[in-house]
């Protein structure tokens, strides 16, 4: 077949010419969405597809870069009150008490502005007090960082006026009691964010809700020991719970890579996954190893602390942006949801 | 008051999102963005802060059912409605830590928007992706109200009253389930051989107030097969949690106790 062209007018609409079209159109049309397999004969989604397009079925989180850094600084603030009172119960020297309590105190006037400036209405944070729900976790979490700030507080006030020579009992007993009462409401503050994301519909944090809390809580002391070292604090003390918190996460590392869980693949792949392993490795074996070879030199004991300070804080965001993808992740859900009914 | 429910059955849609378009007038929704998807004639993808109705366009190569059976290439297009599933048990709900979101007199979930500070606990909470916040010009999270507005002076919702085919069905929930069911069974005699009730009772969420009737599996439709309500994980984080720290707490005491 032969096609009679003229210059002057439009191309005819031939066979061939519509053939081109076609080309064109396959060649320059945007790809279909991924996961997506279609049928070429019918156009038409194949059988063995599952789900709406590819298309997700969660909502991502909403959460922007504030919310992670809570996670980070808010482990470490309750950590340090448990570091304070410990130190208090068995005598240590007072300026370490005091730096580990002021830590707190600021770690505590710091979490409140970032939370805030993460709300969608930040004029409304006060609302966060309007009631109080142990079903929530968001509400739990909320009573918790007024309390510890609280408490931590009058712990703080109870050490300065020790250090400067007031002995009155009324002191002693603000010390003591905010500095327990400090350590207790720290310690909830380091773990509920772990539950917090346990108990969510997102599949990598809820398939993690065993493993977040006791994760933040290592973290956060690993993180509060970190700091006190790099002050100055190069005690005994810091030096064992140095070893044991980058120890656990050494185990935590391992756990990760031997278990092969359905809902796991962020934590492998993409850059959830690529900062994870890396924080993973800082957090542990890194700062383990440097410990242990230079345990004796100060510089040793730094890099160790800054290892697992800089691990402790990609960890958070790792586990948030592990988050995202796990909530992109429709067949994961699917698989995980018919693999319970079964 | 009686506890009030939809009923979408996805063998009666049209696709005519007629429903899309009464639930923006009626509620005042702003627009969710003029995106061609490709996707059928869905250009709105999902459910979110500003799509509170959602219709659905399914492309099934599928022979079985009366429609095109006989044809070399079968293929069924199948529509559907979705809409936020009020559940009995409800995960937005319990995640709220403002106590904006409530249960009204009729068995809904309702978000109180002069309450909601947008922390967003709701919007990761929900196990069908339904709630979301609105970023740009609000913050708040938003969802479907099951018009309460509406329902308090004995309207039926917007989507509801404007669907031409009776596709969306307003009424009690007893009843709907029980219409829902019969709706099923007259299907499947009628060769719809994977039609099916979508209600799930048996997990943790313990059924939904806007059940639907549809053909094929749940995930067809993006609808998870066993959703679980979020706070059913509480328990076991939470003693993960207490047993860590009080092992955290010995051992930052035993390393005090120790060496100073």
């Amino acid at each position: 077949m032969s096609t009679v062209s003229n210059s002057r007018t439009k191309p005819k609409a031939t066979e061939e010419r519509l053939e081109e079209i076609r080309e064109s159109a396959r060649r320059e049309a945007p790809p279909p969405p991924p996961d997506i397999a279609l049928n070429i004969a019918t156009g038409a989604l194949k059988p063995e597809q599952t789900g709406y397009y590819g298309l997700p079925l969660l909502k991502p989180p909403t959460w922007t870069w504030e919310v992670p850094l809570y996670f980070f600084l808010g482990g470490i603030s309750g950590m340090s009150a448990c570091i304070a009172f410990a130190a208090l119960v068995f005598g240590a020297p007072t300026n370490l008490i005091r730096f580990a309590l002021w830590m707190g105190l600021i770690g505590a006037s710091i979490c409140p502005a970032l939370l805030i400036a993460d709300l969608g209405r930040p004029l409304r944070f006060l609302n966060m007090l309007r009631v109080f729900k142990w079903q929530s976790a968001m509400s739990m979490g909320s009573w918790i960082l007024v309390g510890f700030s609280g408490c931590v507080f009058v712990a703080v006030v109870g050490i300065e006026l020790v250090a400067r020579g007031y002995t009155y009992p009324v002191v002693t007993v603000a010390l003591w009691g905010g500095a327990a009462a400090a350590a207790l409401t720290g310690l909830l503050l380091a773990s509920y964010t772990g539950v917090l994301l346990g108990a969510t519909a997102n599949p990598v944090w809820n398939q993690n809700r065993k493993l977040l809390p006791a994760h933040f809580l290592t973290s956060g002391l690993g993180g509060a020991v970190g700091i006190l070292e790099l002050a100055g604090f190069l005690v005994p003390a810091t030096q064992i719970l140095g070893f044991v918190t980058s120890g656990i996460e050494t185990g935590i590392e391992i756990l990760l890579t031997v278990r092969k869980g359905v809902a796991d693949k962020p934590l492998h792949h993409g850059v959830s996954g690529r900062t994870l392993r890396v924080a993973g490795m800082l957090e542990g074996p890194v700062a383990l190893l440097i410990r242990a070879i230079w345990h004796a030199e100060p510089w040793g004991r730094y890099a160790a602390a800054s290892c697992f300070l800089l691990g402790a804080l990609m960890s958070r965001y790792a586990w948030i942006w592990a988050g995202r993808e796990s909530s992109h992740d429709a067949a994961t859900l699917f698989a995980l949801e018919r693999g319970k009914k079964a | 008051m009686p506890t009030t429910a939809f009923l979408t059955d996805a063998t009666i849609c049209i696709g005519c999102k007629a429903c899309e378009v009464a639930c923006k007038e009626w509620n005042e929704v702003p627009e969710d963005g003029y995106l061609w998807t490709g996707l059928s004639y869905d250009n709105t993808k999902a459910l979110g802060a500003s799509t509170w109705r959602h219709v659905l366009f399914l492309e099934q190569p599928v022979a079985s059912g009366p429609h095109l059976a006989d044809t070399d290439n079968p293929f069924r297009w199948v529509f559907f409605s979705d809409v936020c599933k009020h559940c009995v048990h409800s995960g937005c709900l319990e995640a709220c830590p403002t106590g904006s979101i409530v249960r009204t007199e009729f068995g809904g979930v309702f978000v109180q928007k002069d309450i909601c500070n947008g922390c967003g606990y709701c919007v990761v909470s929900c196990p069908f992706g339904v709630i979301d916040k609105r970023f740009h010009d609000d913050g708040r999270a938003f969802k479907c109200t099951f018009c309460y507005d509406r329902q308090k002076v004995g309207l039926m919702p917007a989507c509801a009253t404007a669907c031409p085919t009776q596709s969306i069905q307003f009424g009690e929930l007893d009843e709907l389930r029980e219409r829902g069911k019969n709706r099923v069974a007259e299907l499947k005699a009628r060769g719809y051989g994977d039609a099916q009730l979508y209600n799930p009772t048996e997990t943790s969420v313990g059924g939904i107030h806007s059940m639907s009737v549809i053909l094929g599996e749940p995930e067809a439709y993006n609808l998870p097969p066993a959703p679980e309500v979020p706070t059913s994980y509480l328990k076991s984080a939470w003693t993960s949690a207490l047993v860590s720290a009080a092992i955290l707490m010995a051992i930052v005491l035993a390393a005090f106790a120790i060496r100073l």
